[in-house]
């Protein structure tokens, strides 16, 4: 079938509002993190001159102090409860999809169950909790609330990936020649990895966005996640709105998402698992 | 080459059904063997647990003269080609097909895998294929590659599971003539699951009907038409099934719906002891019009006449349905024949496949010739097939063996090695 020109123009259209759509808070934020103190207000869309003044703030400056504690927190916060909840998940995803056993749907209800109750809901007990017995304003005081979050959502995206995988393929390894562990290596892990590290970066996005607890669940730079610690940041005086350093901010956090995203993209290949077995 | 030694084999899945019931079977070095049967008759069962990817519940299973009950797939050293195909979805069918080869560390150099590959792809006509990932290949194409994986090494034999059913008619002949042609050259033992007529009927060297996990009969496609031991045999085997007739065994003659006739002196004694109502079997194409029939040759058959019910021309046939009524005994027995064939018409009447050149047309009275001799006659309780000849049976399997031997010597001098084989 050749394209229709006219059908590619209308594509290219369409596209284009899209992108535009999508990304015109994105380049504001960018704008906004390029204008000094002064040009906030300038009532133009793009800077009028370019100024790195509110990321000098943020790395070197005032904010410095709250910033920088801020974004160590955040990473290794979230890369641990995303470990934890990526290989918790994969155990039970496993069981679910191959066992047959007491209980299996009673696992999945519960955590969907879990992940029903609405955060704020669930702030001010725990809060009560980590102070009696020392959770508060740790990492660990975090990562527990975190996994509440990212562990039903892995579970329960894995276990649906995982059912899709035609476990024939292990026996057929075996077949060939393969000892049970070489056929779930040179097999099951090929195939299972774009589903958990899709399943990573989900996690990972969740726990990254958190506010609620981030800020009901931490009083000092021990433990504050990058997005509760943007709403302490000051302007230069009184007066002055904080817009250009939580802007700038907000890009930093980002990135190490994008890089997250790149990286793993490869990895993500959707329809991997189509062509194994025929129907 | 080898010889796989069934003896009393039982498989009981978890719910205690028994899936597979005291089957033993002889499956000789080089030897071709289908395995028949209705759907869940426990074939795919069977097979697996060759292979070792089931357990075996009770019997033993041996591989040249070894015990392999407990032995793993992997050191049972045989080849498989899957229902599904089971081909791995992030390889290329380069890497598919080399994928046996891999795992066998340090047997093969990269050389020697590479030509390997490559004669098989050729064989399969793959050639132009290798690289790509099997997403992208259509069915056929998809089996080929599952067959190559299954012949790159030198297996102890080849397992097939239905691997031609997804495959339209057309590719299924190629196929099929493909899959003969390799297993003559090879001459490796084969075990092949099939719903289907005509590859049981021209692949097989021996042909194991199954019914219920229980075997029917073991012998080779010849016999099973000409002998087949009971009821379930007759009517699985040959396209359009067998006729069963109920027939009253009265005065040294059997009297059917259609007309009364006698066999021949030798298989009427059979029926001594006999109940007085059997079934008789004849094949479709046993039947002839009996207007085209020499004279010299009407004396010697019998004559059926009834009401055509409905023609079908098919240019090299005609097949016409004539309908009878049964009384309740025999039509049960019928009925639950049917069910276990997987049958779908529950109508009692006869097929005829004729001349092309009869005249006969919807709603005509004809006459139908046939050759008393060519009539089998059952038991219609126990299913046993009374006129069997024990004395043609193994004449025929003396027969089919000394084939087998003479097309395997010659299609091994001819093509001496297609795959794998030293250099
Ligand atoms: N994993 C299992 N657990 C319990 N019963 C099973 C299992 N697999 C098969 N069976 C039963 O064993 C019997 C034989 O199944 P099998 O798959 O061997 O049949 P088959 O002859 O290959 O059928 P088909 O022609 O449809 O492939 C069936 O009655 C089936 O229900
Ligand atoms: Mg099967």
């Amino acid at each position: 079938m050749k394209a229709n020109p006219k059908k590619t123009i209308l594509w290219v259209i369409v596209g284009l509002l899209i992108a535009v759509y999508a990304l015109f808070p994105i380049v504001w934020i960018v704008s906004l993190s390029m204008k000094s103190a002064s040009d906030i207000a300038n009532r133009h869309f793009w800077p009028t001159n370019i100024s790195w003044e509110n990321y000098q703030l943020i790395f070197t400056g005032d904010a410095h102090d709250l910033f920088i504690p801020a974004l160590i927190n955040s990473i290794g916060i979230c890369l641990i409860s995303t470990l934890v909840a990526v290989v918790l998940a994969t155990l039970t995803a496993y069981a679910v999809a191959r066992l047959d056993f007491p209980g299996k749907s009673l696992i999945l209800t519960m955590a969907l169950g879990v992940s029903i109750f609405p955060v704020i809901s669930l702030v001010t007990p725990l809060f009560n909790v980590w102070s009696k017995i020392g959770l508060y304003d740790t990492w660990l005081g975090l990562i527990i609330p975190y996994l509440s979050l990212t562990l039903p959502i892995s579970i329960w995206t894995l276990a649906a990936f995982f059912r899709q995988i035609p476990w024939e393929l292990e026996q057929a390894a075996q077949v060939d020649g393969a000892t049970p562990f070489q056929a779930f290596r040179k097999v099951i892990v090929p195939l299972a990895s774009p589903g958990v590290f899709t399943t990573a970066i989900i996690a990972f996005f969740i726990a990254w966005n958190d506010f609620l607890y981030g800020i009901s669940l931490t009083s000092t730079s021990a433990a504050r996640p990058v997005p509760a610690a943007l709403s302490f940041f000051t302007g230069a005086s009184q007066f002055e709105e904080p817009a250009g350093a939580i802007a700038a901010a907000a890009i930093v956090v980002t990135i190490p998402v994008i890089i997250i995203v790149l990286l793993f993209q490869r990895q993500i290949v959707s329809g991997l698992t189509s062509g194994a077995v025929k129907g | 080459m080898s010889e796989i030694v069934l003896e009393h084999i039982v498989k009981k899945y978890g719910d205690g059904f028994p899936a597979v019931n005291d089957v033993s079977l002889t499956i000789a070095d080089g030897e071709f063997v289908i395995l028949v049967g209705p759907s869940g008759s426990g074939k795919s069962t069977l097979l697996r647990m060759i292979v070792g990817l089931e357990d075996i519940s009770d019997g033993s299973l041996s591989i040249d003269g070894k015990r392999v009950n407990d032995v793993a797939p992997r050191e049972r050293g045989l080849s498989m080609v899957f229902q599904n195909y089971a081909l791995y979805p992030h390889l290329t069918v380069y890497e598919n097909i080399a994928f046996p080869l891999r795992l066998a560390k340090g047997q093969f150099s990269d050389q020697e895998i590479d030509r390997r590959v490559n004669q098989a792809a050729q064989m399969l006509e793959l050639g132009e294929h290798l690289q790509r990932k099997p997403a992208n290949l259509s069915g056929g194409q998809r089996q080929r590659v599952a067959m190559g994986r299954a012949i790159v090494r030198d297996a102890k034999a080849f397992l097939f599971d239905e691997p031609l059913s997804n495959l339209d008619a057309k590719l299924r002949g190629q196929m099929r003539t493909e899959i003969s042609r390799m297993q003559r050259t090879l001459g490796t033992t084969t075990v092949y699951v099939t719903h289907d007529q005509t590859e049981a009927m021209t692949l097989g060297d021996k042909v194991a009907v199954l019914k219920r996990g229980v075997l029917q009969q073991y012998a080779s496609p010849k016999e099973l038409y000409d002998e087949p031991v009971n009821l379930f045999v007759a009517g699985f085997i040959g396209s359009p099934p067998m006729n069963f007739l109920p027939v009253q065994n009265r005065d040294g003659a059997l009297h059917s719906p259609f007309g009364s006739f006698s066999l021949p002196e030798g298989r009427a004694r059979a029926f001594d002891g006999a109940p007085e109502l059997l079934i008789a079997g004849i094949r479709p194409e046993h039947f002839r019009d009996w207007e085209l029939v020499e004279p010299e040759d009407q004396a010697r058959g019998a004559e059926f006449t009834a009401k055509v019910d409905v023609t079908e021309w098919l240019g090299h046939e005609l097949y016409v349905y004539l309908p009878f009524e049964a009384d309740a005994e025999v039509r049960e027995a019928l009925e639950e024949l049917d069910r276990d064939l997987d049958g779908e018409s529950l109508r009692t009447q006869i097929v005829a496949a004729l001349e092309p050149g009869s005249l006969v047309r919807e709603g005509d009275d004809m006459s139908l010739w046939f050759d008393p001799a060519n009539v089998m006659v059952f038991d219609p309780k126990t299913g046993d097939n009374l006129t069997r000849d024990p004395a043609n049976a193994r004449r025929l399997a003396e027969r089919s063996e000394q084939m087998r031997q003479r097309a395997l010597e010659r299609a091994q001098a001819e093509g001496a090695s297609v795959v794998g084989g030293k250099e």
